[in-house]
């Protein structure tokens, strides 16, 4: 029998036949005994979260509880938690302990969610296969062997095995959708601007951004409506009016064109992969969508546009661990120059150090033209591909990810090979696009992922068309054994 | 795109990382293999088009000037590794 | 050989905002170390910058008075370099597309003579913490209550060919944003600073020559004494043979020498590029029409009107228009009394004298100035002698009353009716029969004796000329 959802779990509670306390014992249950396999938690915060469920329970006494009064889940530990330590998975912020919430954690407690912990995530968010963690690797629940993609791997990983219903995430390159293809959740990362970054630690300012990874596309939208809207403390928050996303999912996909994207069609495709998307388009097709197919040119140039971009902004948006005013410090650093080299050369991992310098390089004199501006320029042509896409069409849709799960491991000593796992996920974020993945089958038995890319500020639509197809099938039902 | 030791060396110095023995050489490897990677751009025709620092079409918001932050020290250094008299000590700056 | 002078200053004005541009800090100086440190000034993982709508229109005000371009878009944009200072490891600052960009100033030189200089551009940037050394032994102590206080850097054309030149242009800048309001101008603390870029080159050659930077010139006795200092260096290696290392110099007023700051040695690569936590910087037409319609007279245009409309001398407007408080304090004296030069006097003179003594602003001098003006009538309508409006003003500085209430108390009105003084001189004629003997002998001298016999017969209320004409006619 299928495990309840967020929106079963929410009526059960109006109905008065759970507590959120029970709730609450039950997934801190599940995570003191499936996490020893999965990894997907830095920090359990088991008291925090009792407390929060009774403060819900007696808030639905007094009648004021909402939806999401109540519900335990987890958050991304990229996500500024006051008086919760944050990690970031470095070991940097090993010991930090933020005084402040992130605007995102803020919104979903006001709603009475409880938050269970944080969960495991890459370095600084560095990563496609959660690998880079300082705390460790998470793995797929599907094959514990494998990984469950990155950098939000540990909250797909809680949300495939069963640990909380649904999770937070941040998405730069692909960390909300490619985890939640590998493992076989919703995944939905909105538009640039739609929710705060204020508590979100920072990994490329112009590209990330905070979403969620749920069971399905209804649950993702209850938690996208509390989750969004404009926020005063970041510069960058677009000041557009929060649909009741909830209330937008059942609309009609009858005479909606979605576009193909030729591109996304490559040699790269695994087989199976291109397969079980096909197979879902023909799903969308028979719910009354028209399928036309569309071509953005430029696409192919991504990948190495992202790969100077996000390094170029983290190699400034990490200059600021120093070991002065936070975080890790080397002990014996006896001057200046001691203090920051020895403390960023301890606290940071291989992988951040390389995006610090691969993007100290394209922003120094003499090669910013060659590659930063260029890269600018060429971001530009990327996103005019999807505008052009969008005078044609109302949703493009292809695949996530390249190929299903990876053997940990396979790809950590290649890191053009594991930068390619974003190939398709990587274009919305440098147009700032909303963009989801939604389980659509199975190779060798693991999890297969659809992309759905909207039009800026498009999510009511992209969650429509995810619930609608999620109405005419059932992967996203399909779970895995626990161990 | 291969680097040079001494390039890594010098960039590293600007982003103050200090780079281990053991790690250089496969540093200095992997960044040529990375950069290598974006040169791809180079061969893009770029002529005429705008540079694009961010998504949003948007302008700058302004703040009206009202204080509205207090003193929380205590508690802002609570994280704080190493602090004398509220302020943050660090090795001799020499000017 | 001869060499010539160039220089040009960059200018750190901190903007007079309540708040810090990127945060709602206060900006109040001297508070405790660290607790006007909010957690976007101490850059603490996840925070984000929202920029101050107060320094932006001050900006604006700054670029319309030296009639600048104020972009109607502007970029910000990070500086990067690791300072224990600088807490996010970048200055958020302009780059490429700065708010104010050309403009110029005129300014006076101590001969009367005057100058126009180029205003390249003037950005707006976050200010960084302090680093304070005092007994902490071999450590620093990190203070980051400045940090992200509202800075206008204004940086000049090197236009400047001599030390003086360069110390009356940070004169007429920190005069001008003192007019403007939009900087206190207090050098002891900091919120006006000035660095130097200063090189030589033999004369007439048109190549400028390896410039160093000075820095820490906050006086304006200590931009001429360094730059004076820095050039004679300069000469001196260059005429041995030598060649200049561009670098960062510290002036050090003590020793009045300037050295190089080992810290700032290395090759800067700052590696600007756009802050994407701040979005373009837009300025409508209107915004800029109403900063426009802000913009008080300045001090160029009041000097001029004051030396055509009062016929005052140049170095008496310099003092008057020094500041807005003072000339306007002149122009309401001028009004109510007739004689602006008599108001220019008393301005400077009496009221400056009193101000002082009690050290006290124009703005809370005792005497407002309709009541001066009040009182300098009383002299051109003969009422008062110059002595006795002295006595007067102290009185009414002393909060006595007002001039003619003064004047009534102490029945101090002058006699003017001159069968009065005719019978005082009578008097003393009748008493001092020695002296007009001598007088008629043709020792004019003793004339002097008897005025002041009258003078003191009258309780000094006589009209001192009345007295003299009386006398010369009645001794023939």
């Amino acid at each position: 029998m299928p495990r309840p959802t967020l929106a079963e779990l929410s009526r059960a509670l109006a109905a008065g036949e759970t507590s959120s306390r029970e709730l609450t014992e039950a997934a801190l249950a599940r995570i003191a005994a499936g996490d020893e396999r999965l990894n997907a938690f830095i920090n359990v915060c088991a008291d925090e979260a009792l407390a929060a469920a009774e403060a819900a329970d007696r808030r639905r006494e007094r009648g004021e509880a909402g939806p999401l009064t109540g519900i335990p889940i987890a958050h991304k530990d990229i996500f500024c938690t006051a008086g919760i330590a944050t990690t970031c998975g470095s070991r940097m912020l090993e010991n930090f302990v933020p005084p402040y919430d992130a605007t995102v954690v803020q919104r979903l407690a006001d709603a009475g969610v409880v938050c269970v912990g944080k969960t495991n995530m890459d370095e600084f968010a560095m990563g496609s296969s959660n690998e880079t963690s300082y705390y460790g690797p998470v793995r797929n629940p599907w094959d514990v062997e494998r990984s469950p993609g990155g950098s939000s791997g540990g909250s797909a990983a809680a949300v495939a095995g069963g640990l909380v219903v649904a999770a937070t995430g941040t998405d730069t390159g692909g960390s909300i959708r490619q985890p939640a293809a590998l493992c076989g959740v919703t995944g939905i990362k909105p538009t640039y601007g739609r929710v705060s970054r204020w508590g979100m630690i920072a990994f490329a300012s112009s590209l990330d951004q905070g979403g969620v990874l749920a069971l399905n596309a209804e649950d993702a939208a209850m938690l996208l409506t509390a989750m969004s809207g404009f926020d005063p403390r970041d510069s960058t928050s677009a000041e557009e009016p929060v649909p009741d996303y909830v209330a937008a999912l059942h609309g009609e996909l009858a005479g909606r064109r979605i576009g193909i994207v030729r591109e996304f069609f490559d040699d790269g495709l695994d087989a199976g992969c291109a397969a079980a998307v096909r197979e879902a388009l023909g799903v969308l097709e028979s719910q009354g969508a028209e399928l036309v197919e569309v071509s953005l040119p430029k696409i192919g140039l991504s990948v190495p546009t992202y790969y100077i971009v996000a390094p170029a902004e983290a190699s400034s948006n990490l200059s600021r661990y120093d070991g002065i005013r936070f975080g890790y410090r080397h002990p014996d650093a006896a001057t200046l120059e001691e203090l920051y080299k020895l403390t960023r050369k301890e606290g940071f991992g291989a992988e951040v150090k390389r995006r610090i310098l691969t993007g100290t390089y394209v922003l120094s004199a003499g090669y910013y033209d060659a590659y930063y501006l260029k890269a600018q320029k060429v971001r530009q042509l990327i996103a005019d591909d999807f505008r052009r896409a969008f005078a044609e069409v109302d949703l493009l849709a292809g695949p996530t990810v390249p190929t299903p799960a990876f053997r940990l491991g396979e790809k950590l000593d290649d890191p053009v090979q594991m930068y390619l796992n974003d190939i398709y996920t990587i274009g919305a974020n440098l147009a700032g696009l909303p963009a989801a993945s939604v389980p659509c089958g199975f190779v060798d038995g693991l999890p297969v992922g659809l992309q759905l890319i909207a039009p800026a500020f498009g999510e009511a639509l992209l969650l429509n068309a995810a619930h609608r197809y999620q109405q005419a099938s059932d992967w996203h039902h399909a779970q895995p054994e626990a161990g | 795109m291969a680097l040079s030791r001494q390039d890594v060396e010098h960039i590293a110095d600007l982003a103050r990382l200090e780079i281990g023995d053991d790690e250089i050489a496969d540093m200095v490897a992997k960044l040529s293999q990375i950069l290598g990677m974006v040169a791809e751009l180079g061969a893009a025709d770029t002529s005429g088009v705008e540079p694009m620092a961010h998504p949003l079409e948007m302008a700058q918001r302004l703040r009206p000037d009202e204080v509205t932050e207090s003193d929380h020290r205590e508690l802002y250094q609570q994280n704080a590794p190493d602090v004398v008299d509220g302020l943050y000590r660090v090795p001799k700056v020499i000017e | 050989m001869v060499w010539e002078t160039v220089i040009g200053l960059e200018i750190h004005a901190q903007l007079a905002t309540r708040s810090k541009i990127f945060s709602g800090s206060p900006t109040a100086y001297g508070a405790e170390p660290n607790t006007q440190a909010s957690l976007v000034d101490l850059g603490y993982p996840g925070v984000l910058p929202v920029l101050n709508a107060e320094a932006v229109r001050m900006a604006a005000l700054f670029g319309l008075a030296i009639g600048a371009t104020v972009a109607r878009r502007s970029v910000f944009a990070r500086k990067n370099y690791f300072y224990p200072d600088l807490p996010k490891g970048y200055q958020i600052s302009q780059y490429e597309l700065p708010i104010v960009q050309g403009g110029s100033l005129l300014i006076r030189l101590p001969d009367g003579s005057e100058k126009r200089i180029g205003v390249t551009r003037a950005h707006l940037e976050e200010d960084a913490g302090k680093s304070l050394h005092e007994g902490l032994g071999d450590a620093t102590g990190i203070d980051l209550n400045r940090a992200g206080t509202p800075l206008l850097e204004i940086v000049s054309e090197p236009d400047m060919r001599s030390p003086a030149e360069a110390a009356a242009y940070m004169r007429e800048i920190h005069q001008l944003v003192r007019y403007l309001g939009i900087c206190d101008g207090n050098m002891q603390e900091g919120s006006f600073r000035c660095d130097a870029n200063v090189s030589v080159r033999p004369q007439g050659e048109a190549k400028l020559g390896t410039r160093t930077e000075l820095k820490n010139l906050n006086s304006f006795r200590f931009i001429e004494k360094a730059i004076e200092y820095e050039v004679e260096r300069q000469i001196d290696v260059l005429e041995s043979g030598g060649q200049i290392v561009q670098e960062t110099r510290l002036y050090d007023a003590d020793r009045n020498v300037t050295r190089s700051m080992r810290s700032k040695e290395e090759a800067n690569d700052y590696r600007y590029f756009p802050d994407p936590d701040l979005l373009p910087l837009v300025l409508s037409e209107a915004f800029l029409a109403e900063v426009q319609a802000e913009l008080p007279e300045l001090p160029e245009a009041k000097r001029r009107r004051f030396v055509a409309s009062f016929g005052l001398r140049d170095d008496d407007v310099a003092t008057l228009t020094a500041s807005r408080e003072l000339a306007d304090y002149f122009e309401a004296v001028a009004a109510t009394a007739e004689d602006p030069r008599l108001a220019a006097n008393w301005v400077l003179g009496e009221l400056s004298a009193a101000l002082n003594r009690d050290g006290l602003e124009v703005g809370a001098s005792r005497v407002p100035p309709h009541a001066l003006g009040a009182l300098l009538k009383r002299i051109e309508d003969g009422t008062l002698s110059g002595k006795l409006a002295k006595d007067v003003f102290e009185a009414m500085w002393r909060g006595e009353g007002s001039a003619d209430e003064i004047i009534e108390q102490r029945g101090l009105k002058q006699i003017t009716d001159s069968g009065a003084i005719e019978a005082l001189v009578d008097e003393v004629l009748a008493a001092s029969e020695a002296q007009v003997q001598q007088y008629r002998d043709g020792n004019h001298k003793v004339l002097g004796y008897l005025v002041g016999q009258v003078m003191k017969a009258s309780g000094g209320k006589a009209n001192p000329k009345q007295v003299n004409e009386l006398l010369r006619r009645k001794l023939g």
